[in-house]
C-alpha cells in the first residue's frame, strides 16, 4: 500500500481569551487606528443587532438574525476586502456588510419587507443577502469567473454558514473555483449550529475547513472570534486570489449567543449552560482586553464609541421608520426590464386595489 | 442561402449572437471540443476560444449560479443543459436567484442569462431524455419560456433570448433538431418575444400548440382543408409572458378552439390558455376549448412512446369533436 494524498488543516489564532498575544501579530495589527476601526466596526456591528431585535420585539421589523458573538468573522472578512471587491454575504453578515458602505438603514429596510434595502447606495457590486442557504456559494464563482474573464485584479468573497457546507451548491463551487484558478475566497462562519443542529450533527468531518481537500483548494481554520486572525487569514487569502494563485476555504470557529433568528427559541434545543460558557470568548471583549492592556482604550474611550454607536444607530432606526412606503406596483415594475404586455393587466388591478 | 436544420439554426444564432457581443458566453457540459451531445456547438470553441466556450464539470446546479454571477457582472452567458431530464438542479437557482435578482435589488443586479436544453420525446432516447416539463418553468415569476418551433424561429428567438435583458429558459423540440429544414437569411435580425405567431390562417377553428407539435397540427390542418375545414393554426413560442391577445383574437373568429401539447395534461401551459379563454373568451366559443395532451404519467421508455405522444389521429378526433358540437 502507497499513501497517495495527505492533508493538514492549520489553525491560526493571535489573542487568547484574555485579549494577550499568542504569537508575534501581523504587521496592520502594530497599528492603533486599524485595531481601533475593527473594535468600533464590531461594537457598531453590537450595537445595531440589539437594535433591530428590540424593533422585532415591538412589532417593527420582520424577522430578523442577530449576529450576536460572531461580529469578528464579518467585520475581519469586510476589513480584509478591497472596495472593488465583490461581497456575497448569507444572512448573517451585516457587520462586513456596513462596514462595506451598505447603510444600516438600508439593512433594517431589508429586514422590514422593503426590496429598497437591497438596492444598495454603497458597493454597488454586493450582492443582496441570499436566503436559501449556500446558493450563492455559485454566484461567487461566477462572478469570480467574470473578474477573471476581464483580466481584473479583483476578488469574490463568499460568506456562508456551518450547515451550507452540507450542501452539493458549495462543494461544487470550490470544485470549479479550484479548477479554474478563479479568484474567489469562501469564508465558513462556524457558528456552531444551523438552526437547531449542532455541528457534530452536520458532518463526520474533524473541520469544515477540509471540504475544500475534496476540491482540490487550500482549507485553513481561524479562530472567527479574533478579529486580528480573521483579518489576516482571510486578508492573506484574498491576496493570493488577487495575484492569481486560486481560491482558498477558510473555516472561521465562533459561536451562536443568540438565537437563530428571532423566530427562534433556541432554549427548545440548547443548554443554557453552553451558551454561558462561550461567553467567555465572544470577540469583542476580547480585542478590548488587548487595547486596553496596551494602555490603547480607556473607560472614556469606550464611553464615547457606546455614544457615538447609539446615536449611528438610532438615526438610522428613525430614517428606517420614517421612510415612506413602496408604491404597491413596484412588485411588478422591477420583475422584468420592460413589463411585459401580458402582465399589464395585473399592474393595473394592483393599481386599482390599491389606490388611496 | 442554403437550407438548414433546427440545430443548425441554433449554433448559427449563438455564433452570431457571440460575433457581435464580446459578453455572451457559452457554458455547459461536453460543449467545447465535442460540440455538445447534439452538435448545436459544433465547431464554436475552435472560432471563439475556451473563455467564451467553456466545458464545465458535471455540476447542473452549479451552471445556473454560475451564470447568475456572470449575468450580474454583465456577461451574457448561455448555459446548455444536455437534456431537460437533467435541468431539474436548475430550478433552485431560476426560482430563487435569476427571476427575482433584478426585482430585489431594484434593478441594481440583473440577470440576462438563457438556459438552453433539448426537450420533449419521439426519438427514442433513453430513460429521463424526454420529457416535456415546460410548465414547470412557466409557472416562475421573472423569467421567460421559449420555444421554436422551426429553424427560422430557433435562430431569431434565440437570438432575441440572448439579447433579452432578464433570464430565458429556451427548450429545444429534439425531435425536430434535423427535420425540417428551412432556409434561413444570416442577417442577425431577432424574432420577437412575448408573442404567439398565428402559422396559418383559418376561419373554422384555431389550433394552438408549440414546439415539435407543430408538425402533426399542421398535418391535421391540411387533413381538414381536404374536408373543406380551414383550421388556423397558432405557434404559442413564448410560453411566459403568454400572449393572449393573439389567442382570444383569433378565437374570436374562429369560435372553436384546441389545445395540443406533448406535455402532461394537467397544470400543463395548456391549461392556462383554456383557462384564458373562459375568463376572457367565453362568449366567443361556441363549443368546449379541445385538449390533446400527453397523459399524466411518467414518460414511457421507448416501446410505449409513440402511444403516448399526441399523433395527428388524436388531434384530428379531439378537433372534429370541438367542430361538431353545436
Amino acid at each position: 500500500m502507497t499513501q497517495v494524498a495527505s492533508f493538514t488543516i492549520e489553525h491560526t489564532r493571535y489573542l487568547d481569551l484574555r485579549g494577550r498575544p499568542t504569537q508575534p501579530l501581523p504587521a496592520f495589527a502594530e497599528n492603533r487606528d486599524v485595531l481601533i476601526a475593527l473594535y468600533k466596526a464590531m461594537v457598531l456591528t453590537r450595537t445595531f443587532d440589539a437594535k433591530a431585535v428590540s424593533l422585532q420585539r415591538t412589532g417593527r421589523l420582520g424577522t430578523y438574525a442577530s449576529s450576536l458573538g460572531q461580529e469578528a468573522v464579518p467585520v475581519g472578512v469586510a476589513a480584509a476586502m478591497r472596495a472593488e471587491d465583490v461581497f456575497l454575504p448569507s444572512f448573517r453578515e451585516q457587520g462586513g456588510q456596513m462596514l462595506r458602505g451598505v447603510r444600516m438603514v438600508e439593512i433594517l429596510l431589508y429586514w422590514g419587507g422593503d426590496e429598497r434595502g437591497s438596492d444598495f447606495t454603497g458597493p454597488r457590486e454586493d450582492f443582496p443577502i441570499c436566503v436559501p442557504v449556500g446558493t450563492h456559494a455559485p454566484h461567487a464563482v461566477g462572478v469570480a469567473h467574470a473578474f477573471q474573464l476581464r483580466g481584473e485584479a479583483r476578488v469574490a468573497v463568499c460568506v456562508f454558514g456551518d450547515g451550507a457546507t452540507s450542501r452539493g451548491d458549495v462543494y461544487e463551487a470550490m470544485n470549479l473555483a479550484g479548477v479554474q484558478r478563479l479568484p474567489v475566497v469562501f469564508v465558513v462562519n462556524n457558528n456552531q449550529w444551523a438552526i437547531s443542529v449542532p455541528r457534530a450533527r452536520q458532518t463526520a468531518a474533524e473541520t469544515l475547513a477540509q471540504k475544500a481537500v475534496a476540491a482540490g483548494i487550500p482549507g485553513i481554520q481561524v479562530d472567527g472570534n479574533d478579529v486580528i486572525a480573521v483579518r489576516q487569514v482571510v486578508g492573506t487569502a484574498i491576496e493570493q486570489a488577487r495575484a492569481g494563485e486560486g481560491p482558498t476555504l477558510v473555516e472561521a470557529l465562533t459561536y451562536r449567543l443568540s438565537d437563530h433568528t428571532t423566530a427562534d427559541d433556541a432554549s427548545r434545543y440548547r443548554d443554557d449552560a453552553e451558551v454561558s460558557a462561550r461567553w467567555k470568548e465572544e470577540p469583542i471583549t476580547r480585542l478590548r482586553q488587548h487595547l486596553s492592556d496596551g494602555g490603547q482604550w480607556t473607560k472614556t474611550d469606550e464611553e464615547t464609541l457606546i455614544g457615538d454607536c447609539s446615536a449611528q444607530v438610532e438615526a438610522a432606526a428613525s430614517e428606517y421608520l420614517a421612510t415612506p412606503p413602496l408604491p404597491t406596483t413596484s412588485m411588478l415594475d422591477h420583475l422584468y426590464a420592460t413589463l411585459p404586455a401580458a402582465l399589464a393587466e395585473q399592474r393595473a388591478e394592483v393599481e386599482e386595489a390599491t389606490e388611496p | 442561402m442554403s437550407e438548414i436544420t433546427l440545430v443548425e439554426a441554433v449554433r448559427l444564432a449563438l455564433a452570431r449572437a457571440m460575433e457581435e457581443d464580446e459578453t455572451v458566453l457559452l457554458l455547459g457540459e461536453d460543449i467545447g471540443i465535442d460540440g455538445g451531445v447534439f452538435r448545436a456547438t459544433d465547431g464554436l470553441i475552435e472560432r471563439f476560444g475556451e473563455r467564451r466556450v467553456m466545458d464545465t464539470p458535471l455540476s447542473e446546479s452549479l451552471f445556473a449560479g454560475l451564470a447568475v454571477g456572470l449575468g450580474a457582472q454583465g456577461f451574457r452567458p448561455v448555459v446548455e443543459y444536455q437534456f431537460m431530464g437533467f435541468i431539474y438542479p436548475a430550478i433552485d437557482q431560476v426560482v430563487n436567484h435569476a427571476g427575482r435578482l433584478r426585482n430585489r435589488t431594484r434593478g441594481r443586479l440583473t440577470c440576462p442569462m438563457v438556459i438552453r436544453a433539448p426537450y420533449g420525446g419521439g426519438i427514442h432516447a433513453p430513460e429521463h431524455h424526454s420529457e416535456s416539463m415546460e410548465a414547470l418553468f412557466a409557472h416562475i415569476p421573472g423569467i421567460r419560456v421559449v420555444i421554436p418551433s422551426s429553424p427560422a424561429h430557433a435562430y431569431g428567438l434565440l437570438l432575441a433570448a440572448i439579447r433579452d435583458p432578464d433570464p430565458v429558459v429556451f427548450l429545444e423540440p429534439k425531435r425536430i433538431y434535423r427535420a425540417p429544414k428551412e432556409e434561413i437569411a444570416d442577417d442577425g435580425v431577432a424574432t420577437p418575444l412575448d408573442q404567439c405567431f398565428t402559422v396559418r390562417e383559418g376561419r373554422d377553428v384555431t389550433l394552438i400548440t408549440w414546439g415539435a407539435m407543430i408538425i402533426e397540427t399542421l398535418a391535421a390542418a391540411e387533413t381538414l382543408a381536404a374536408e373543406g375545414v380551414e383550421a388556423e393554426v397558432i405557434d404559442v413560442a413564448t410560453l411566459k409572458p403568454l400572449d393572449m391577445a393573439t389567442i382570444l383574437s383569433s378565437v374570436e373568429r374562429t369560435g372553436r378552439c384546441a389545445i395540443i401539447h406533448e406535455a402532461p395534461l394537467s397544470g400543463g401551459v395548456g391549461a392556462e390558455i383554456a383557462a384564458g379563454l373562459a375568463n376572457r373568451g367565453l362568449v366567443n366559443l361556441l363549443a368546449p376549448v379541445g385538449r390533446v395532451a400527453g397523459y399524466d404519467t411518467v414518460m414511457p421508455l421507448p416501446r410505449l412512446e409513440i402511444y403516448y405522444m399526441p399523433t395527428q389521429e388524436r388531434i384530428l378526433r379531439t378537433v372534429r369533436r370541438v367542430l361538431a358540437y353545436a
